[in-house]
């Protein structure tokens, strides 16, 4: 309790420095205000734009975490795929390595193309983004499963699916996190990359549009939502998963 | 509960990546009692003991290994207890009915957790527990598994001396009556629990003539079969062929 007392702390803290610095750098530097607002301009335009700013919000976050969810799903299932079929090793793997060639954002106007303005190509940005981290850690993860494991369970006459199921994939449960981790702190990239491409709404969408109108007040604003979300996302991300993989942590 | 089998290993030939660890090896490893086998490391005990448990280490493979009874089926203990840390004990007793999908038998896990002196830490997880009290439930997992031939691949040698003992004892008691081949690199070890001492020597490997100790096992260190066989074993492992590793 003491820990996560001092950790509220120094975190509150530190945001309060950074504050103090931003402020401090529009002090000296004198940026007119279109460049740099300062922190309480920002505060007041999230007051006066508050319901703009949640309804756009509210896209952009349903599209991080569908994107999340689907991204995840399909790249738990190709490893498992991969991992479970050798001519499905032999034949999709260097397919799914040279795919990673080719850089996702590039792709994001052809998804606008294909899937349209709405919701659904920025959440299939999203998922791209993220498939490839979660399938190559959680691959990785199946295939670094102990030999002495493996040797038991073949002694005790395991079945090719049980011992998938009961011990390669808890063995691998710890390297899925941290390509898990690392999707949550990509998947915003993905959505909001899909919404400056091409989008009527979101917070993406929202940015471009104050920055063309020169809101740059409303631009931080929204872009401090984004950070305040992206943040708490990867944090319970982050704490689940620390709690699934609890074993690992015991020494 | 049927009697446990005779394995015969008759002109076992294993290659593994061009080098020949066994060419023309036959032996035989008792019905109901304890062999042990010796021999310089990387001589290829463990190959013969995973031959025998049919694990593949991607080695070419050729002669006949053969058990007395129709059911082939071992139970194997190795040097370190792998035990799934996600599990706790008791459902690392009950490892294997899950594997094969059927239903465990909670009853005979505890009561195997007990035979070992494990009752209290069946809830715990393995990262809680002693390097001895793992392998003491990596015992009780095999004995769950209730099979006739046991391979044991050194599984007393990461342990310290007081736990050693302990285990040996009580791994001799519980494994009585069964055709048990105990891989190990203590010369003590194998004159406390085994019947028949085999000495790998060379490559390929051969088996030099065993010692047969009739007196009844476990023998205490300090028992006068154990002064008498000692200096006779430890005179055929400094003899034995030494291989360039």
């Amino acid at each position: 309790m003491k820990l996560v007392r001092m950790k509220l702390f120094r975190m509150i803290v530190i945001s309060a420095a950074l504050l103090g610095l931003w402020q401090l750098i529009i002090l000296i530097s004198g940026v007119p205000y279109y460049i740099l607002p300062t922190p309480f301009a920002v505060l007041l335009s999230l007051r006066d734009n508050y319901e703009i700013l949640i309804d756009h919000a509210a896209i952009t976050f349903f599209e991080i975490i569908m994107g999340m969810i689907i991204g995840s799903i399909f790249g738990c299932v190709s490893a498992l795929i991969l991992i479970s079929f050798k001519s499905a090793r032999q034949w999709l793997l260097p397919i799914f390595i040279i795919s990673q060639a080719i850089p996702v954002f590039a792709l994001a106007p052809l998804l606008v193309v294909w899937l349209g303005y709405g919701l659904s190509s920025k959440i299939a940005m999203a998922s791209l983004i993220i498939y490839f981290p979660v399938t190559a850690s959680f691959y990785d993860g199946l295939q670094q499963t102990r030999k002495g494991w493996l040797d038991l369970a073949f002694v005790m006459r395991a079945k090719k699916n049980t011992i998938i199921q009961y011990i390669q994939i808890p063995a691998a449960l710890p390297a899925l996190s941290s390509g898990l981790r690392v999707a949550a702190a990509v998947a915003p990239i993905g959505a909001i990359v899909g919404e400056w491409v091409g989008s009527s709404q979101g917070l993406g969408f929202l940015m471009l549009h104050a920055n063309a109108r020169m809101q740059i007040d409303l631009m931080f604003a929204a872009l401090l939502l984004l950070a305040i979300f992206a943040v708490c996302f990867y944090f319970i991300i982050d704490k689940s998963l620390r709690y699934a993989t609890a074993w690992h942590h015991i020494h | 509960m049927s009697i446990a089998p005779t394995i015969y290993i008759e002109k076992l030939q294993i290659k593994f990546d061009e080098i020949e660890l066994f060419n023309d090896l036959t032996f035989t490893i008792q019905s109901g009692i304890w062999t042990c086998l010796l021999g310089q490391s990387g001589v290829g005990k463990s190959t013969i003991l995973r031959a025998i448990a049919g694990i593949n280490d991607g080695c070419e493979h050729m002669g006949d290994i053969s058990f007395s009874s129709h059911n082939h089926h071992v139970a194997y203990m190795g040097q370190e207890a792998y035990l799934l840390p996600w599990l706790n004990i008791l459902e690392n007793v009950m490892l294997g009915s899950k594997l094969r999908r059927e239903t465990a038998d909670k009853q005979a896990a505890l009561k195997m957790l007990h035979q070992v002196g494990l009752d209290d830490v069946s809830s715990l997880m393995p990262a809680q527990l002693s390097g001895g009290m793992r392998q003491r439930c990596a015992l009780a997992r095999t004995l769950l598994e209730n099979q006739n031939v046991i391979l044991m691949d050194e599984p007393f040698s990461a342990l310290d001396a007081v736990s050693r003992h302990e285990l040996q004892m009580l791994t001799y008691e519980l494994l009585k009556n069964k055709t048990v081949l105990l891989v190990t690199h203590d010369p003590l070890e194998a004159l406390r629990l085994g019947k028949i001492i085999y000495v790998l020597e060379g490559r390929p490997a051969k088996v030099m003539p065993p010692i047969e100790i009739s007196e009844a096992a476990p023998r205490m260190i300090g028992d006068k079969i154990i002064d008498h066989y000692y200096p006779i074993l430890m005179n055929k492992l400094v003899n034995a062929e030494r291989i360039s590793q």
